[in-house]
């Protein structure tokens, strides 16, 4: 008998989604097909090329390709594989250089993908075109505020129409600094043998923070409270409160005030006291320049941005870029990098990347037992057949669902069910490739 | 300056083979018990061992607060990824003292470098973290102390290592 992906009911508050999602290739398969094929991914951030002649190579959406910035300073994305036979053309995950050269024939491209020389030219006949064999780029690229995307469909909606509501929180990001943002070098490649959709709801999960990171929790309080000492003031009460918001496009944000400090700008322990009186500058001056409840917000306030269908850009106690991509139904690959105003003064620059480690990335007093979350979901997702329903209708009934509901879960799926069942306007575009049917569910597995 | 503390390789050895001893063991108050207050432990990311915490992302750097918040969780119920606690084998070689290259050390205070291979077991899984120790070991009161501590990891990533670093390398 067929069962759907989801059951979506607000009038008996009820959100369901099937676990058969998180375990079947054949639904990966789909989600290859008609997701990732055909709406826009992250690849990077220009600020990962900052001088002409930086490249960098890694595999999005299942293609290897390359991140560069021409000797014209043009930020430019290759497909890594050689026009001649195939090889790839980068072979480091980092470096500098004026040509991508293919070791195998020594084909060697310019970096703005010119195929500038190859061995023993005079062989190729008159008809040779030498201009076409250029590195070919993806069929769509394109930028918002420095963040790299690309698309595999020529036929996809603008990347601006894309972002939708998403574009105003990664404004906001971006307006801690006067100038721009930038990845930190360092790159937290680390991998979690779970579905890649579980990091999807995980990273934007309020519900679980007080729960599965009460470790945290109590390195932060304790922090706080020894600061509070130090001073002879009185520790505030920490909570998290706010809200959960349907940005469009299956994109969602959970926005909200913590306890935690923030480099840009707001004072907490273990902060030391003297960087009190700069953070309050600091703020003013965003106040000066933005107004006061916009410089509440880039100051006072943490948000958990996810774009779909693979980017979290969480803006906590400092700022993360996070990507992943499923490998299998039961393992993901997670790359995370760090975002950081250009040119803060060293004193807060290093404390924001402290802090950073407190709670996030695969050393943190945090993400550990996310990993470890994720991993127990997917192990109990063994028993799909006979317990197939996850609840995820938290807050549904809520007229402003808070950040420990699960309104900003549901936003995703939503999407994800209109995309996985070939709905051909949530493809962002109505042409391209027929969209992939999934066979009903069902025994015999 | 050069660094100053006389420290033979056989002392150095019976050092980080006790230190490894008590990590294995989950003795982490004892092995806390062998840092200074002003220590430092440090893991870079992968793809960047020779990276500053103060410039780059890193995985751990953890000053004397942040270490014992670090093990009061790992010794709580509460550190998830090690309840059940992994089991870790340590094997540590290729010991050598003397300057590590990277700057001044205080008179009193002894460059050890060494080879390591982390093995971490839990729920039938095998995780591997190889890499290198740097350590500045401090004498105090005639008793050798960890001033800094930093494991640089070889691999291009964790997705050998459990996809985490929920141990004390
Ligand atoms: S495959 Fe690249 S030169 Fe032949
Ligand atoms: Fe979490």
């Amino acid at each position: 008998m067929e069962q759907p992906f989801i059951v979506d009911d607000p009038s008996t508050d009820t959100f369901r989604i099937n676990r058969r999602a998180m375990v079947d290739p054949e639904v990966l398969a789909a989600e290859r097909a008609n997701i990732f094929d055909r709406t826009w991914l992250y690849l990077g951030h220009e600020s990962e090329v900052a001088q002409p002649g930086d490249y960098v190579s890694r595999t999005v959406g299942g293609r290897a390709l390359v991140l560069c910035r021409d000797h014209d300073g043009t930020v430019r994305v290759w497909l890594n594989t050689c026009t001649h036979r195939g090889a790839t053309v980068c072979r480091e995950t980092k470096g500098h250089g004026r040509f991508l050269t293919c070791f195998y024939h020594a084909w060697s491209f310019d970096l703005a993908g010119n195929l500038t020389t190859l061995p023993d030219a005079e062989a190729y006949g008159p008809g040779f075109d030498k201009a076409a064999l250029a590195l070919k780029a993806p069929p769509r690229v394109d930028t918002y505020r420095g963040f790299v995307f690309v698309s595999y469909n020529p036929a996809v909606i603008p990347l601006v129409d894309h972002l939708a509501g998403a574009r105003d929180y990664l404004d906001l990001v971006c307006e801690q600094s006067d100038t721009t943002m930038a990845i930190l070098p360092g790159t937290q490649e680390y991998s979690i043998e779970a579905n890649w959709k579980l990091l999807v709801e995980n990273s934007i999960d309020g519900y679980h923070a007080m729960s599965t990171h009460a470790t945290y929790m109590d390195y932060l309080i304790t922090a706080m409270r020894k600061a509070a000492e130090a001073l002879g003031e009185k520790l505030a009460p920490p909570s998290l409160d706010g809200h959960a918001h349907d940005l469009g496009n299956g994109h969602a944000v959970i926005e909200y005030t913590a306890p935690w400090a923030r480099p840009t700008a707001r004072w907490a322990g273990p902060l030391d006291p003297a960087l009190r009186e700069p953070l309050a500058a600091r703020r003013a001056e965003l106040a000066e320049r933005y107004g006061e409840e916009r410089a509440r917000r880039i100051c006072e306030t943490s948000r958990n941005l996810f774009i779909f269908p693979n980017l979290i850009v969480n803006d906590i106690m400092a700022v993360t870029v996070r990507a992943f991509e499923p490998v299998t139904p039961g393992l993901m690959h997670v790359r995370a990098w760090e975002l950081a105003p250009v040119g803060e003064p060293a004193a807060l620059h290093e404390v924001r990347l402290d802090n950073f480690l407190t709670f996030l990335g695969p050393g943190g007093l945090a993400t550990p037992d996310d990993v470890e979350a994720l991993e127990c979901c997917q192990r109990g997702f063994t028993s799909w057949r006979e317990l197939p329903w996850s609840d995820i209708s938290r807050g549904m009934a809520q007229e402003r669902p808070g950040i420990t509901d699960e309104l900003q879960m549901r936003v995703f799926w939503r999407r994800w069910n209109q995309m996985i069942g070939g709905d051909p306007a949530a493809a962002g575009g109505g042409e391209g490739e027929t969209p992939v049917r999934l066979h009903a569910v069902g025994g015999g597995r | 300056m050069a660094v100053g503390l006389d420290l033979s390789r056989a002392e150095a050895e019976d050092f980080l083979y006790d230190e490894a001893d008590l990590l294995d063991g989950w003795d982490l108050e004892a092995w806390l018990a062998l840092c200074t207050d002003d220590v430092v432990y440090e893991v870079p990311a992968t793809g960047l061992p020779d990276g500053s915490p103060a410039t780059s992302l890193f995985l751990i750097h953890d000053d004397r607060f942040m270490l014992e918040s670090r093990i009061k969780r790992l010794l709580s119920r509460n550190a998830h990824a090690e309840n059940p606690r992994s089991r870790t084998r340590r094997l540590i070689t290729n010991v050598r003292v003397g300057p590590a290259g990277d700057g001044d050390g205080a008179a009193d205070e002894a460059a050890v470098r060494a080879s390591f291979h982390v093995i971490r077991f839990r729920d039938d899984a095998m995780h591997h973290y190889v890499g290198r120790y740097s350590y500045r070991l401090r004498s105090v009161d005639g008793q050798l102390r960890i001033a800094h501590r930093r494991a640089a990891l070889d691999a291009d990533s964790l997705r050998h290592s459990g996809g985490k670093v929920s141990i004390l390398l």
